[in-house]
């Protein structure tokens, strides 16, 4: 038997199932399945976690089932083995779920391969002996959630029109039974006429299970959270009492957006947006700049055409730069890509900056974010978590170096099931997660999870490497002695270039002992400093100048330095310069402090520059070097072919 | 009939499109030739006035069929506009205004990181917005 919680079930290709397929399999299932079990189980969630998960589908009514596909025996028999059932000896959800996809690719006259399953199909049709089951089924081959008319909530319209349509399938019992199930919450009044209709849907075949259809409805309509996701599986029902809130607020929000639900970003994924772009940029106001973006979206993996229009249809305002809203946009086009949605022909509603500024308030800073994040996440993605951790870190560790935070595990497994609910799977059911995560998602990708978290793995993994590399060249006091020995030629220039203002000399407490020493230093370092750049000179001479040499009062003496560096080849004697310089400092010892700090920056930044022009110049030698010695050799040549000219 | 070319600094087409899709081998060629006037016309302003130029070039050259106008950027990113001759009621403003709309949208998608400036052009928008302009005057 299969355990709907925990690890994986079985086997099979993933699969990409639309909410209308889920719900008509998941029904299917429940019906082969009720049929071992026998009567309605227990609560909802339990019967429905019995249908979906832990039972079987015997083979028995499985079989029948099949057989009313009108498929031949030999396909069946394929469908069967292409599924697992055979494999692992019984049929579990996945396989059931799988073979109900292929059964559909058949019939839609497709090869019974894998990859069939993977695109999207039309629902199976079976051929019942209670008439309304092909009608509905029929009825159902819309796919694409939003239009399904099974009590996908789109909106109250659309339910009350399947109602319509169904009118002529009504029983009595299912009727009547999901308004006596216990509506979670108050927005479910708006899904009991959708309830009607599901039950009216299903009221073909023999009810088996009422109850848990019952507690699934509610469920089943609450299950269109924030991200749409339709869930076929009855949820906890904490977690569809969030839910129904959540889709409380969406229905009374725009019911035409409903189409959009997978354009619609969740609470989750905004904030796990949101945290990237700090990341970026650590401003949330503030905008991220064209290349610094290029870059983070280049790790997702699109292709460059793509990531333009992506680019194209979230910079609104096309000023090369991306404002928070724009980069929640663009991320959920990216998100969306990668798990195949195709890229919209105009940015969809719910992702206009306009929208996403007024949907979601303007980020808070970092503690009021993760605190609401920290506490959405636990409630909503209870039953999610719980399997979704398993798997995706499992995930993440083989497949990327991914940060071990718990922050960004739960990314990984909101996102996931953000992703997951938008792209119609039944989402955070115990029982049903091990088969979801098998089998829905028919990506080359190992799964379907991975995708997702391979690119936001990806992303959080390589953002901490990417910190751009300390362009600053300050070096730490001792190596930036050594590395001055390079810069000789150009540091006199610009140091004297900028030090003229300050005369910035070092401070004196004694400037008798400082003369002393510094006679002492100055004839070596009169000798050092041909050799040296005129900073190491300068500090040096700073050391004995000032008091006992502490680095912090080397690296201000240095500016200070450049007076007497500056005066040290015109003064080949140490001595007077130094006296002469001696004795301004005391008088203008606390202006050179401040000026000292100021040119300290300037210093290191020239310093910066000094090491970039160096280099380039080195570079630039290198390559006159190489046209020099081509010169030489195109010469050569020609002297050769001259004479012959000539003669 | 009407045709729009970008041609990039080094003389090399970004994008071309033109609305009877089975001429399009002539308006290449008509594009080309075209090239030359431009670069007269541009040098002709003299390098004292470079910074005073005027980006609309107006008219190049008439012919019998066509009327070839010609639009130049401060990048050297010239745009070139064939319309038939027949079409009177296309005066020189909106012919202006054409220009600067695709100037407009060329900005734009130079705008786009992902965009590298010689590259063709592949945005939508810009698709876009040069089949409206195209239907506008057709």
């Amino acid at each position: 038997m299969e355990t709907p919680a925990g690890g994986c079930c079985g086997s099979g290709p993933p699969l990409l199932l639309s909410e209308g397929e889920q719900q008509c399999y998941s029904e299917l299932f429940a019906r082969c399945a009720g049929a071992v079990s026998g009567a309605p189980g227990p609560g909802p969630p339990e019967a429905a976690r019995v249908a979906s998960g832990s039972a079987t589908a015997a083979a028995g009514p499985v079989a029948d089932l099949f057989r009313a596909s009108q498929l031949p025996a030999e396909t069946l028999h394929q469908i069967t083995e292409l599924c697992g059932a055979k494999r692992v000896g019984y049929f579990g959800p996945t396989q059931f779920y799988v073979a109900l996809k292929l059964i559909a690719a058949a019939q839609s006259g497709l090869p019974v391969r894998i990859e069939s399953i993977k695109c999207e199909l039309p629902l199976p049709r079976f051929m019942m002996s209670k008439n309304d089951s092909e009608v509905r089924f029929g009825n159902s081959a819309e796919l694409h959630g939003s239009k399904v008319p099974i009590p996908y909530l789109t909106t109250e319209k659309n339910s009350f029109k399947r109602m319509d349509d169904e009118e002529k399938q009504e029983t009595q019992s299912p009727t009547k039974s999901p308004l006596a199930s216990p509506p979670s919450s108050p927005p479910h009044y708006q899904r009991v006429p959708l309830n009607h209709g599901y039950s009216k849907l299903r009221s073909g075949t023999e009810q088996m299970h009422p109850a848990p259809y019952e507690g699934r409805q509610p469920l089943v309509q609450s299950e269109v959270s924030s991200s749409g996701g339709p869930g076929a599986k009855p949820l906890r029902h904490q977690a569809s009492l969030i839910r129904s809130f959540s889709v409380e607020r969406e229905l009374q929000d725009n019911n035409s957006s409903y189409p959009d639900e997978p354009w619609r970003i969740t609470e989750e994924q905004r904030e796990y947006y949101v945290n990237q772009f700090r990341s970026l940029q650590p401003d949330p106001s503030s905008f991220i700049s064209g290349s610094v973006a290029k870059n983070f979206f280049t790790k997702s993996k699109l292709s460059i055409p793509e990531l333009s229009y992506i680019w194209e249809l979230s910079d609104a305002d096309c000023d090369g730069a991306l404002t928070l809203p724009e980069f929640c946009a663009a991320f959920h086009l990216i998100v969306a890509r990668k798990n195949g949605y195709p890229l919209p022909e105009g940015l969809p509603p719910t992702l206009q900056p306009e929208y996403l500024q007024a949907a979601f308030p303007k980020p808070k800073w970092e503690c009021a974010l993760f605190d609401s994040y920290s506490e959405s996440v636990p409630t909503n993605q209870q039953a999610r978590e719980l399997n979704r951790t398993e798997k995706t870190s499992v995930k993440d560790m083989t497949d990327f170096p991914v940060p071990t935070q718990d922050v960004t595990g739960d990314d990984k497994q909101v996102l996931k099931s953000t992703l997951n609910e938008v792209l119609p799977k039944d989402v955070p059911e115990d029982p049903v997660i091990p088969k979801d995560s098998n089998s829905l998602k028919a990506r080359p990708r190992s799964r379907s999870y991975s995708s997702t978290s391979i690119e936001e793995a990806m992303k959080r993994g390589e953002d901490p490497p990417t910190p751009p590399p300390r362009p600053q060249k300050t070096h730490s006091r001792a190596s930036s002695l050594d590395l001055n020995k390079v810069f000789q030629p150009s540091v006199p220039a610009t140091k004297s270039g900028l030090l003229p203002p300050p005369p910035a000399l070092p401070p004196r407490p004694c400037p008798s002992q400082s003369e002393q020493v510094s006679e002492a230093e100055l004839p070596p370092q009169l000798n050092r400093a041909p050799s040296q750049a005129a900073e190491s000179s300068p500090a040096k001479k700073d050391i004995p100048y000032s008091q006992p040499p502490s680095k912090p009062i080397r690296r201000k003496l240095r500016p200070e330095s450049q007076p007497t560096e500056s005066q040290e080849p015109s003064t080949a004697v140490g001595g007077p310069a130094s006296g002469t310089s001696v004795k301004p400092h005391p008088t203008v010892q606390k202006q050179s402090s401040k000026q000292k700090k100021a040119i300290q920056t300037a210093i290191r930044k020239n310093k910066e520059a000094n090491a970039v022009l160096a280099r380039l110049n080195s570079e630039l030698q290198q390559q006159l070097k190489e046209v020099h010695q081509e010169r030489i050799a195109l010469e050569n040549q020609l002297e050769q072919l001259r004479p012959v000219t000539v003669l | 009939m009407a045709q729009i070319a970008v041609i990039a600094k080094e003389n090399y087409p970004l994008y071309i499109r033109s609305t009877p899709m089975e001429n399009e081998l002539k308006f290449h060629y008509m594009v080309h030739t075209s090239l030359d006037v431009v670069d007269e016309k541009i040098s002709a302003m003299g390098k004292a006035l470079v910074d005073q130029r005027e980006l609309y070039l107006g008219l190049l050259y008439p012919t019998e069929d066509y009327k070839v106008y010609g639009y130049v950027t401060n990048s050297k990113v010239k745009f070139v506009m064939v319309v038939d001759s027949s079409n009177t009621a296309l005066r020189d403003n909106e012919i202006r205004s054409m220009f600067r709309k695709l100037h407009n949208s060329y900005t734009d998608v130079m705008c786009n990181p992902f965009y590298n400036p010689g590259d063709r052009i592949q945005s939508r928008a810009f698709d876009n917005m040069v089949t409206s302009m195209m239907i506008q005057v057709c």
